[in-house]
């Protein structure tokens, strides 16, 4: 396992400095220098202040010496600071980090307790009356736009019903509650946002959880369970259940860059301060340190979302370690 | 019921409509009249009017032509980048295929949507530059079904004929190759209309998108946002247009995939 771990580690080097290459890339697409944002807006900020400024954020030098000195800064944490408001991009990230791997977190758990076992139904009972609709289910749920689902949800469940809050993750009393009122409020708030961002997995790991279980019940080792005179709970849940999971463990692995780039929507629908909606702010704003900050950020937590993903499967299937060479 | 057949009736008809839209649409989508806004739906306006008195039935029968014209030349793109970078990778093997599959692993590891977000907004949103973008972070896919299709094809003894033959490479990918491997792609081009169109309503939701005053399905619910709680038309009609048109492709997709295996 350690050596598997070590192997996996080491393959992940080359696809860092990718990520790095590609973002540096897309950010000097952009015609113009980055900081022509701060000074266009300023009309009469001389020549020489311009000049002066590029050479702070290290524009006057080749763009091969810009990337080295970036990235070895970056290898510290430092990812300059914001043109915005003049704060470390590190610090900005760092601090909306939190909310919006909670909501993904908790909408991750969702998917999860909600998709499997309509997978595992609709594999065991296959072409039965439910069956249907778990794929007409499935079909419209990959083709319904979830931030018009947002919008749909926003006017009956907040305004027409008034039942849940429509923006931010607190309510404006939040410091004068007592803890659990706290945790109600959160909750409250949450509610929305984790059901839309759960919303879009949800038909795909359905659809997926299908046909892993109904893969596995067609193999060998299922029947040979029944031909020993196992119940078919313990055929479904103990022999067959548990193999047809592996691979969705490796696909929650995948949708992590899916649920980071849906936050962007949701986020500025419900006007949530997390990690999606400080890029968009970004990019609007053209705040080159905070977008190539976030994107690399980004990326890193697609990488380890997938080595988690990987390390879990290797984990519960020795096959995998044992068998992949890296 | 067969899915491939009614998403094949339904594409056919937005394609009709689209074509035939100043015929379809009952108003001009740009006729600003003041005080025709807000209207519910209606014999006059079949689907209301929103903040500006535009009609609503007319500016979505305008939508789906740039709905239909980004997916269409997205996945063009696409398509046609996983089909060079996929064929090379799989026909060569060796260093070029291990680079070019380190490339689609890099590629693959950015929330796509934040990148096509930061590429749009630091070019310009355009039509043009949306499509552009949607395809060039949307051929990884393609790539992977193409390269493994050419590693098991070109074992085969037909290509080692051709070769014997004294065909080119260039002739043995183009002639022999690809054509065989193009069933599964024609699945994942159809699909990837699907997901071109919800990417772009959700850039124009977002406002990065396609730009006002040219109407498509994403910008009309970003001012149906505004209006939300006073005029429920325009929110919901433009969003079951989006639901409805990718429901089709993807049943079209699916329906072909089942055909071929």
């Amino acid at each position: 396992m350690v050596q598997y771990l070590a192997r996996r580690l080491l393959s992940l080097i080359p696809l860092l400095i990718g990520i790095t290459l590609i973002t540096f890339f897309v950010i000097h697409l952009a015609p113009g220098r980055p900081t022509d944002v701060l000074t266009d807006l300023n009309p009469k900020i001389s020549l020489q202040a311009r000049d002066r400024l590029a050479k702070i954020y290290g524009l006057d030098q080749p763009l091969p010496a810009q990337y080295l000195q970036w990235l070895s800064r970056m290898g510290k944490l430092d990812f300059g600071r914001s043109f915005v408001d003049d704060r470390s991009v590190w610090d900005k990230i760092a601090e909306r980090i939190p909310v919006t791997l909670m909501i993904n977190l908790l909408a991750m758990a969702l998917v999860f307790v909600v998709a499997v076992p309509l997978g595992v139904f609709g594999a065991v009972r296959q072409g039965s009356f439910w069956d249907h609709w778990i794929t007409l289910f499935v079909f419209v749920g990959f083709a319904t736009p979830t931030f018009w689902l947002a919008l749909l949800l926003m006017q009956w469940l907040g305004i027409q019903l008034g039942w849940l809050p429509l923006s931010g993750i607190v309510s404006l009393d939040f410091e004068r509650m007592n803890f659990w009122e706290k945790v109600i409020d959160v909750s409250r708030h949450l509610t929305l946002p984790v059901f839309i961002s759960a919303f879009g997995g949800l038909a795909g790991i359905s659809r997926y959880m299908k046909t892993s279980m109904s893969e596995i019940l067609r193999q060998d080792f299922i029947r040979t369970a029944r031909a020993k005179g196992l119940s078919e709970r313990q055929v479904l849940y103990k022999h067959a259940l548990r193999n047809a999971l592996l691979p969705i463990v490796t696909i929650l692995g995948l949708s992590v860059p899916g649920l980071l780039g849906g936050s962007v929507i949701f986020e500025s629908i419900f006007a949530i301060p997390g990690l999606g909606r400080l890029f968009y702010d970004g990019v609007m704003a053209r705040d080159y340190p905070v977008v190539m900050g976030i994107l690399t950020i980004g990326a890193v937590l697609t990488l380890l979302g997938n080595l988690l993903a990987d390390l879990g499967y290797a984990w519960v299937d020795p096959r995998i370690r044992v068998g992949e060479k890296g | 019921m067969n899915g491939l057949k009614i998403g094949t009736v339904i594409i056919v008809v937005l394609i009709l409509m689209a074509f035939f839209a100043p015929w379809v649409s009952r108003y001009e989508p740009n006729d600003i009249q003041i005080t025709q806004a807000l209207l519910p739906p209606s014999g006059e306006h079949w689907l209301g009017t929103d903040q500006l008195g535009r009609d609503v039935w007319s500016r979505m029968v305008y939508g789906i032509r740039v709905s239909l014209l980004v997916g269409l030349v997205a996945v063009g793109i696409s398509t046609l980048l996983g089909l060079v970078l996929g064929a090379v990778a799989g026909y060569y093997g060796g260093w070029v295929d291990a680079s070019l599959m380190r490339f689609n692993d890099i590629m693959l590891c950015f929330p796509t949507f934040f990148l096509i977000l930061a590429v749009i907004t630091l070019l310009e949103p355009s039509l043009l530059n949306i499509m552009i973008i949607i395809g060039l972070t949307s051929w990884m896919g393609v790539a992977r079904l193409v390269r493994a299709e050419i590693l098991s094809l070109k074992e085969r003894d037909f290509i080692q004929a051709a070769r014997a033959l004294g065909a080119s490479d260039l002739w043995i990918v183009t002639k022999h190759l690809i054509p065989n491997a193009m069933g599964p792609v024609w699945v994942s081009a159809i699909l990837g209309v699907a997901g071109a169109i919800l990417v772009e309503s959700g850039l124009s939701f977002l406002g990065i998108g396609v730009q006002p005053p040219t109407p498509s399905w994403g910008n009309m619910l970003l001012e149906g946002k505004a209006t939300l709680g006073a005029a429920w038309w325009m929110t919901v009609f433009p969003g079951v247009a989006i639901l409805v048109t990718v429901l089709a492709f993807n049943l079209a997709g699916e329906g072909l995939r089942g055909r071929k295996m």
